[in-house]
């Protein structure tokens, strides 16, 4: 008897403990790269629930023409304008050996947020000097030798479509790129009302653009992002570090563009494989309506098990609440992102937590019937269902990690949230609905002993 | 006790009549679209548009006009009648990019104003649906050979243990062919396409199946040494009739559950949550009604080649003499 007090002792803390961390203040748990502990505050909740933007990003190369660092370096890259960007709760991840997944939680304006990090963002400075008709070459698309050597180094070809110089036929050539930038911001220039960007270059490079520029004055160079000619102004004089680019951008573009200048740009170029765009208010409706689903399911297991079963039931619905503490608990501890799929996962696994505690209680009502005392039939029930338990659960945690595995690929990442949930309230299973159920029924058993023996049907037989 | 068992030359035909024409639409839906169901942009690529509108008024025209631009006659555009009036199209197309994406949303805003935080967009390339496809058939596969694989082996101390075995995995299978078959005849009659969370269905059934299973066959394990002069039909009997109620309160509990999702929670889980519900009640029937049937038809020399498998193994049990 001792024992059990000693585990309502252990399960009244968890409880407590669980309720701690379950609070909306409370803060979670999130695991640093360099060891140390961060205090998240809220329950992190998926796409589905908060609204945001998914999108995955394939390398647009041949395989074998770029190594995992430079898709590391190119992730790493969009991490840096995604946080440029102020979107501190999204994540970027690098998966298999060509695509990165990006998850834009909460984005508000999601068509700038996914042209910012998609765009290679190759910006250069390009000699157009004795180039007839260079004023009207504006968002034209044309090649240059930067380009042209990068293809090379990947084994490509240039697209056919690419101007070239009209007098030889080769790729212009490049004088700057975006790499030579120390900096780069969007500023609003109240005379012409539209907003330009102001760059100051790095020291190595201030040398050969003074060069150029003294020796170019009254020719037009152009500014190339991505191939695209933006403008081709007239070097009016010699241009030292800090200078201005004009493009009639309007205040997102300006603002795009300085950040993916900042960040640098992207090593391998990207396309969209796959995308997921969720309304917030969607996301919220959704929340509550599972919420009040879940609550009310939850409800009437718990109304039907104490009807049912009675004392017994009473314990399984004590146990319950219990097991469903240590889920909230585990979910902001670990921790588990929710979403709906994630939350259907973890009402099936309340099915399960519910079908242990029948198991049991069965086996109980067949012992009673066949006349064994209540201390017998209670350990008997615990003891013959125990082994029906295990193997059960333990078939559903092997599909379950097989859900999960699936959930990896790419385009079914939705998966994934309901196998954790899952095998993590199967995994808690094990543990509330025979350790748990029975403390409670062993302490209500020993309290009611005298009421318990003179009126069997209290323990639903 | 009423004896089940002795009928189940009726429940095997029953399960035929629920399997069948499930396996019969899943031919038709191959033959016809190269698929045993109607599937969704998670396995073929494409992209959903979930429309929702501040104000009713606009028309299918219109919204086939704003599309034009970029996509083509395979577009699908679906009016979503809800309760509360407000206004929501489903519109299925090919994949387009973000530039592409937005272009269509102002297209869709001269007609009518969109309501952003309302919309859902889901977008997939076929080259990504082609490789959740497969995951997901491999996925399936591997389940049911690691799953099958387990049950042998927590079943190896029983004697013949490999029917027991092999009886779960013809329940499971049963069970795996209803809820398919059923995602095949709604996806012919009633446009239910099958997507990433079906496949979570089907898995979760199938670990349902499993379940159902043990419990009855660790019952029978456990029968057997205690009744040891009976015939292995009434022992499997006994066990079925031992267990019905833990199943039957179950399946009561995991449908209270489900009907709360169905009623109170969202539209996106509707079509799982039934499929789930359809694959638990299979669950429970399947053990009753073809798992432990398999076992004493095996242990009688019904099944015609079966007889021999499985019986390699000593098995202390006097055999079944019929009319003795």
């Amino acid at each position: 008897m001792a024992r059990h007090y000693r585990w309502l002792a252990v399960i009244v803390l968890l409880v407590a403990f669980c309720v701690w961390v379950s609070l909306p203040g409370t803060t979670g748990l999130d695991w640093n790269n360099d060891g140390t502990l961060d205090l998240v505050v809220e329950q992190k909740l998926g796409l589905d629930l908060v609204g945001g933007v998914r999108v995955l990003l394939e390398a647009q190369l041949p395989p074998g023409s770029f190594t995992a660092e430079d898709l590391q370096r190119a992730a790493d890259n969009v991490n840096k304008r995604v946080n440029g960007l102020g979107l501190t709760e999204a994540t970027v991840q690098v998966q298999g050996d060509r695509r990165i997944l990006v998850e834009l939680p909460g984005v508000t304006d999601k068509k700038q947020a996914v042209n910012t990090i998609k765009a290679t963002a190759l910006l250069e400075f390009v000699d157009f000097a004795g180039i007839p008709g260079a004023g009207n070459l504006d968002d034209a698309r044309i090649l240059t030798d930067e380009q042209d050597q990068l293809l090379k180094a990947r084994g490509e070809q240039a697209s056919g479509d690419l101007l070239r110089r009209p007098d030889n036929g080769q790729p212009f050539s490049t004088i700057l790129t975006g790499a030579d930038l120390k900096s780069a911001s969007a500023q609003f220039d109240a005379q012409t009302s539209g907003f330009f960007i102001a760059v100051e270059l790095s020291d190595a490079a201030v040398a050969t653009f003074s060069q150029f520029t003294g020796a170019r004055i009254g020719q037009p160079m152009a500014i190339v992002l991505d191939s695209t000619v933006l403008s081709a102004p007239i070097i009016q004089s010699q241009l030292g570090a800090s200078f201005i680019i004009e493009g009639q951008f309007t205040q997102d573009e300006a603002n795009s563009l300085a950040l993916q200048l900042r960040s640098g740009a992207l090593p391998i170029p990207m396309r969209e494989e796959a995308a997921s765009d969720v309304g917030a208010t969607l996301g919220q409706e959704s929340v509550n309506l599972s919420i009040r689903a879940g609550v009310i399911g939850v409800l009437v297991v718990l109304t039907f098990m104490m009807l049912y079963y009675r004392v017994p039931g009473t314990a399984a619905a004590l146990a319950l609440i219990v097991f469903a503490l240590l889920n909230f608990a585990a979910y902001k501890l670990i921790p588990v992102t929710l979403t709906l799929p994630a939350i259907t996962g973890f009402l099936i696994s309340i099915g399960t937590a519910v079908d242990g505690n029948i198991l049991i209680f069965e086996r109980m009502k067949e012992e009673l019937r066949a006349g064994k005392p209540l201390g017998m039939a209670l350990d008997l029930g615990f003891n013959r269902a125990w082994g029906s338990i295990r193997d059960s659960n333990i078939s559903t945690i092997i599909i379950c990690s097989v859900l999960f595995f699936f959930g990896q690929t790419p385009g079914a990442s939705v998966v994934s949230g309901f196998a954790i949930t899952l095998i993590l309230g199967l995994l808690i299973n094990l543990f509330t609905a025979v350790i748990v159920t029975r403390t409670f029924l062993y302490l209500l058993a020993s309290w009611l002993q005298k009421p318990l023996s003179e009126k069997k049907w209290l323990l639903g037989a | 006790m009423f004896n089940l068992v002795e009928k189940r030359r009726w429940f095997f035909i029953i399960s035929a009549f629920l399997i069948v024409p499930g396996l019969l639409a899943m031919v038709y839906s191959t033959i016809t679209t190269g698929a045993p169901f109607r599937l969704s942009i998670d396995f073929v690529g494409g992209s959903i548009y979930d429309l929702s509108f501040f104000e009713t008024g606009i028309t299918e025209n219109n919204i086939r006009e704003a599309f034009a631009e970029y996509d083509d006659r395979s577009l699908t555009v679906q009016r979503l009648t809800l309760d509360d009036g407000s206004e929501r199209w489903s519109v299925r197309g090919s994949f387009l990019e973000q530039e592409q994406t937005e272009q269509i949303l102002d297209n869709l805003n001269q007609f009518s104003l969109l309501d952003r935080e309302r919309t859902q967009i889901e977008r997939v390339s076929e080259t990504i649906g082609a490789e959740v496809g497969r995951a997901a058939f491999f996925a399936v596969l591997a389940a049911s050979f690691i799953v099958s694989f387990f049950i042998i082996i927590a079943f190896r101390t029983v004697p013949n243990a490999l029917r027991y075995g092999l009886s779960a995995i013809a329940a499971m299978v049963h069970d795996v062919l209803v809820v398919m078959g059923l995602a095949s005849i709604m996806g012919l009659f009633f446009g239910w396409e099958v997507d990433a969370l079906f496949l979570t269905a089907v898995l979760t059934v199938l670990a349902y199946s499993v379940q159902d299973s043990i419990v009855l066959f660790d019952r029978i394990r456990e029968n057997i040494p205690q009744y040891l002069g009976e015939p292995y039909e009434t022992i499997v009997n006994r066990s079925i009739w031992e267990t019905i109620h833990r199943s039957l309160a179950t399946q009561l509990n995991a449908f209270f559950i489900m009907a709360a999702i169905l009623l109170f929670g969202g539209e996106t889980i509707k079509q799982f949550i039934a499929i789930l519900f359809i694959g638990l009640v299979s669950g429970t029937y399947s053990s009753i009604f073809t798992a432990a049937p398999l076992l004493v038809a095996w242990e009688k020399g019904e099944l015609p080649f079966m007889s021999r498998i499985g019986g390699l193994l000593p098995s202390p049990l006097p055999l079944e003499n019929d009319g003795v």
